[in-house]
């Protein structure tokens, strides 16, 4: 048995239209993995799910699904696979059940056993009691979860999701994360990409950026945020200042009376800035990231490449 | 054997969502074909049909018969296809098809069945309208007539497969029926016999593929054709040959389907 879910060796796509949307990448995703594919629009992510998910033809290249060559055996990997597409993908005059169940028996599952499967995973996801409705009334996150629905019907060993959260309010988007979350911890792999980085550092334990169809980063969560040289921090303090405090090596801007913007080097201590602010009689009431760590991160390697 | 029940399921799952799609939209699907075939049978066969008198030595109405059933036949067949084909295209839910294990025949031929149990049913429908009119109609060669029925309903369901991948608008899926099949069925000797043309129209209708799909059914339901029956079969089954072909390389090479 493999130990990855995913194997992409020299993947390589140019469109009819002469856009080259991957230059030959190269990727492993360990079995039980919480991955995230990162990139900014056009990078050649959903280029990089479409061929794994047989969406899209690609020009070079191999992939293998738990061992198994797509170009060799494609039936047998897309059983192992589940795929959430970026846009909806169902007929939204259908109703929610027959969706569902109309997939699991394009997966072969019988009438009977379909049914029954639909009803657990409908259930599991919240979508039992809509299950009669036709899928355009339901709203945008509902059509979402149906989406994963129908990926999960077949109980795929890795399931792939193309921003699944895009266009989610919070609410739900958090209720998403503790389901994926939760299905990875039952054994599923789980592949992400997202334009909400957040998630991406909430949720995933190794992530690979892509960018122009290269791989420009390949490596865990906790690498990649460790390589972070300043983080910028947002300090709530109980004592309304007119300017910023000056403290040596804490380069502080003032936001408003109340709130102070600071920049930490990656080998200086919070405690210090603590410390000498307890001393100028500035107390800290709440502390938080100024903006997102990936993100800045992310932006930068963007920019390298 | 497990993979072979696999693709069974998947295919009569196929075949139940695209028999259901035109049932559920029965009073746009199968109820206007009847109330078309009804008036043509009012205003050509029973009004204006004995000012006609016989074609071929039958009464027109009855000489009329086939044709109009041949010509829902084709219509219905072909539109269920291309229509439903390119809607799945259109709503990118051929991905759930293309995602799945199923291949690239089986999700073939559970379109053309549902093309083709809608036009043998549209078929029926007009037959039965058409024993209002003639309640004495009796077929010459059931089998045949069957034949014909199922061969020609596989070939325009095949064809609306092909415009359905091809195509790239709502536009692109009518432009064929209103402006290729519908002229051709007209001067395919629906309303009449060749023979009544002068020679030059005659030959030209030759070249018309309708004409034997037509007269083959025609042959088999009164025992009168314009064309050889044996060389018209045949040339259907060849053709059914031709674009089932052409079907499955442009699905494997994912043309109109796959990025």
């Amino acid at each position: 048995m493999s130990q990855f879910a995913l194997e992409i060796t020299d993947l390589k796509k140019t469109y009819d239209s002469d856009v080259v949307a991957l230059k030959g990448i190269n990727l492993s995703v360990k079995e039980g993995d919480f991955f995230a594919l990162l990139g900014p629009n056009g990078a050649g992510k959903s280029s990089t799910i479409g061929i794994i998910a047989s969406l899209v033809t690609k020009t070079a290249g191999t992939v293998k699904i738990f061992d198994i060559d797509t170009d060799l055996n494609f039936p047998e990997a897309k059983r192992l696979l589940g795929v959430v597409s970026q846009e909806i993908n169902f007929n939204n005059f259908e109703k929610v059940i027959d969706i569902v169940t109309t997939q699991a028996g394009f997966y072969g599952i019988p009438l009977k056993e379909s049914k029954l499967k639909t009803e657990i995973t409908l259930k599991r996801l919240g979508l039992w009691e809509k299950r009669n409705e036709q899928a355009r009334t339901l709203s945008g996150g509902f059509k979402r979860r149906l989406m994963i629905a129908k990926a999960l019907i077949h109980e795929p060993r890795l399931l792939i999701l193309d921003e699944p959260t895009a266009g989610v309010d919070i609410e739900l988007r958090r209720e998403m994360w503790d389901f994926l979350k939760e299905i990875n911890a039952q054994g599923t792999t789980i592949i992400l990409t997202t334009h909400y980085l957040e998630e991406a550092e909430q949720l995933c334990k190794n992530i690979a950026i892509i960018d122009h169809g290269e791989l420009v980063e390949n490596t865990s969560m906790k690498d990649l945020l460790s390589r972070l040289d300043v983080q910028g921090f947002v300090l709530d303090i109980d004592k309304a200042l007119d300017q910023p405090p000056s403290i040596p090596n804490f380069p502080i801007t003032l936001e408003d009376s109340t709130t102070l913007n600071v920049a930490i080097q990656k080998d200086q201590s919070i405690n210090d800035l603590f410390d000498q602010l307890t001393s100028l009689g500035i107390n800290v009431s709440s502390m938080r990231n100024e903006s997102n760590r990936l993100e800045e991160m992310f932006i930068e390697m963007v920019k390298k490449s | 054997m497990k993979r072979r029940n696999e693709i069974l399921v998947s295919l009569i799952t196929l075949i139940r969502k695209e028999i259901k799609r035109y049932l559920r939209i029965w009073v746009q699907t199968l109820v206007p074909p009847a109330v078309t075939m009804s008036l043509y049978f009012v205003i050509f066969g029973s009004l204006i049909g004995p000012r006609i008198g016989t074609m071929d030595g039958l009464d027109y109405i009855q000489f009329m018969i086939p044709g109009l059933i041949m010509m829902s036949v084709i219509t219905n067949s072909y539109a269920n296809v291309v229509s439903s084909f390119y809607s799945v295209k259109f709503q990118k839910s051929i991905e759930e098809l293309l995602v799945s294990p199923m291949p690239n025949w089986a999700i073939l031929v559970g379109f053309i069945i549902g093309g083709v149990s809608r036009g043998v049913l549209i078929g029926c429908i007009v037959f039965c309208v058409s024993l209002f009119f003639y309640p004495s109609f009796t077929i010459v060669n059931p089998l045949l007539t069957i034949l014909v029925l199922f061969l020609t309903a596989i070939l325009f369901s095949l064809m609306g497969f092909i415009n359905a991948i091809f195509a790239d608008s709502f536009d692109d899926i009518s432009i064929i029926p209103t402006f290729v099949l519908t002229p051709l069925i007209y001067l395919g000797g629906v309303f009449y016999s060749i023979n009544i043309l002068p020679d030059l129209w005659r030959n030209i209708s030759m070249a018309n593929p309708m004409l034997y799909v037509v007269n083959t059914f025609r042959e088999g339901m009164l025992g009168v054709s314009d064309v050889s029956i044996p060389f018209a079969l045949s040339m259907i089954i060849f053709f059914i040959a031709v674009l089932t072909s052409a079907c499955l390389i442009l699905l494997h090479k994912g043309v109109g389907t796959r990025q």
